[in-house]
């Protein structure tokens, strides 16, 4: 069985290219793909991953507000009964050229289990992906 | 005449208020003591024979009597959720609206240590939630079962994820804990339903708190203990901003409460953005909001209200202040009876006034931040937008008794310098010069037109002044 997880771009963006990339590559690396697309609310992204019943989501960025949008992501999923989903965050996601690794830290700190600067392949996200699905399946047998 | 009997079982004084209901006008109001250690019923009757006394000439008859009670540390209640900020907030809000005191919030897992801790204060009632519906179960189950393990004789509201529903009315059964389930606070993430649970309290609340406090003798002579009277404060406010079938309301208001324990807000608005272009962030607002600020008051609180707020704020309202103010606030915390008389008594305990209404109104309002994109500065909003309320209404000892209501009213405004908070900008400034809110929010239940009309004669306007030295 293919693994669900949930792709779409966060907030007031329209940044579609990315999404399409993304949605292509994960895809052919063997994920069951759940495409939100383009101006997606937290909410759009909790509803989709509880109905497909998804092991991750994926969330883009592009415009700047990432930060913005993405805080209380976490909160909410457990509120909706998405205990341990994995959360990705890639893109733009801060104004200017801020220090990368405070980016970072401020991204896990929200909850996020894995950080993307601007200008990462999909392959490195695929690859971890597929790592971290591993630990989960290792922690729940 | 016909008349209506409203009654305020305080934690100082029992108010009465006596309403005339042919001519929807107040007849008299007198208090005395609360006696809740002894009989509350003695309290009662000292208050009752006054009235008797003023009302002897008039053939006065009561044909209803109405009570509500904040006496014996009024309601006290925990509100247990699954995330602080979202369910655990929400269950903090409905319970605030039911006018309790809220004596802890718990989130997520419980642990016996918790239980232990939520019992030392006695609370009445435990609000449970967590999990939007369809959502989280597996927390709000693991704390029903601490509560129905650990906790005996607390009756539980149960607000939280409503598929979790069977599951825990056989948890609760099994135990002989006494519940109500009633729709999630939080049906769906970051929408709050509040009003449900609320109902649910003051059902328990009139069912079994009232008996607990020793208030039971109270019943045979009134027909009913309707419900805290935060909660009767909350219900005037609504009604005199919504209107009724007759009677137009009055538009959006703010109420401030100063007591000597606790200075309480309420709103009655919807807080929605007034700023072009701010977006509202955070789980949605109550629409008619109330907080409980239990370290600002005038006497009880008066030492933790010189804690929570720099001595310099304090001065600030009262520049030639000879006293020293962490002693003078120690003191009034010792002598919770203590009338101020000379003019430097009078300015001190309208500084501290000043200094609560300005604080707790910065609790109370949402907070407006900018912050610069690439397509510009644009402003995100936690919490309502209050500026352009219409008016602002003070009630309390102190701010009733006072000769510079105005003055006290004008700490809660809107002000340049902490621009952030969005306190109301330009409102009318009224007073509750006769007390009797809480008795209009009891009035409200039976008789909702008469009352809305009392209201509207009895609050003073207190701007008028201001507008006429300035010749507007």
């Amino acid at each position: 069985m293919k693994t669900n997880i949930v792709l779409g771009v966060i907030g007031a963006d329209c940044h579609a290219v990315g999404n399409k990339v993304l949605d292509y590559a994960f895809t052919e690396a063997g994920f069951q793909i759940t495409n939100i697309g383009v101006l997606s609310s937290q909410e759009d992204f909790i509803n989709a991953a509880i109905e497909t019943n998804a092991s991750a989501i994926l969330v883009s960025s592009l415009y700047g507000h990432g930060e913005i949008d993405c805080r209380g992501l976490r909160e909410k999923c457990e509120e909706a009964g998405l205990k341990g989903i994995l959360l990705y965050a890639g893109g733009n996601l801060v104004v200017g050229k801020q220090d990368w690794e405070s980016v970072k830290k401020r991204f896990e700190d929200m909850g996020f289990d894995r950080v993307y600067a601007p200008g990462t392949s999909p392959e490195e996200g695929i690859r971890d992906l597929k790592e971290d699905l591993k630990q989960e399946l290792k922690k729940i047998s | 005449m016909d008349a209506l009997l409203l009654i305020d079982f305080g934690s100082t004084y029992t108010k009465l208020t006596a309403v005339d209901m042919e001519n929807e006008e107040i007849i008299t109001t007198t208090k005395a003591l609360t006696t809740v250690e002894s009989d509350i019923m003695i309290g009662f009757q000292n208050a009752y024979s006054l009235m008797e006394e003023e009302c002897k000439d008039k053939n006065v008859k009561f044909i209803e009597k109405y009570a509500c009670s904040s006496a014996a540390g009024g309601l006290k209640m925990i509100a247990v959720g699954l995330v602080p900020d979202l369910t655990a907030e929400a269950a903090k809000r409905a319970a605030l609206g039911a006018g309790s005191r809220i004596l802890g919030v718990y989130s997520h897992e419980l642990t016996l240590r918790e239980i232990r801790n939520m019992l030392e204060n006695k609370p009445d009632i435990i609000l449970l939630a967590g999990g939007t519906d369809g959502g989280n179960k597996d927390c709000i189950l693991h704390n029903a079962k601490m509560i129905a393990k650990n906790v005996k004789d607390v009756p539980v509201v149960v607000a939280g994820n409503t598929k979790a529903s069977d599951e825990i009315e056989e948890i609760f059964n099994e135990h002989g804990t006494y519940y109500k389930i009633t729709d999630n606070v939080m049906p769906k993430l970051n929408t709050l339903n509040v009003e449900p649970a609320r109902s649910a309290i003051r059902e328990i609340f009139m069912e079994k708190i009232i008996n607990a406090k020793g208030m039971d003798g109270a019943e045979a002579f009134i027909n009913g203990i309707l419900m805290p009277t935060p909660a009767a404060v909350l219900n005037a406010a609504r009604i005199l901003a919504d209107g009724t079938d007759e009677e137009e309301g009055i538009g959006d208001l703010i109420i401030v409460d100063i007591g000597g324990a606790t200075t309480d807000i309420h709103s009655i608005a919807d807080g929605e953005p007034t700023k072009p272009g701010a977006m509202q962030i955070g789980l949605q607002e109550p629409y008619a909001k109330r907080t409980v600020e239990g370290d600002l008051g005038m006497r009880v609180s008066a030492d933790s209200l010189c804690q929570s707020i720099a001595t310099r704020k304090i001065k600030k309202f009262a520049p030639n202040l000879k006293y020293n103010v962490q002693e003078r606030c120690q003191y009034l915390s010792e002598h919770v009876n203590k009338i101020p008389e000379t003019d430097e008594e009078i300015e001190f305990d309208e500084a501290l006034s000043m200094a609560a209404t300005e604080v707790a109104m910065e609790r109370h309002v949402g907070v407006i931040e900018s912050m610069y994109t690439p397509m510009g500065k644009i402003y995100s909003q936690t919490g309502k937008d209050l500026l352009k309320v219409k008016y602002l209404i003070g009630t309390g000892g102190v701010l009733i008794n006072s000769h510079n209501p105005e003055k006290i009213l004008r700490a809660g405004l809107y002000s340049e310098e902490n621009g952030k908070y969005l306190k109301p900008q330009n409102p009318e400034l009224l007073v509750d010069k006769s007390y009797i809110l809480s008795a209009m929010g009891l009035m409200a239940e039976k008789y909702p037109d008469k009352a809305i009309r009392v209201l509207k004669k009895h609050l003073t306007n207190v701007s008028y002044n201001r507008r006429q030295r300035h010749g507007a």
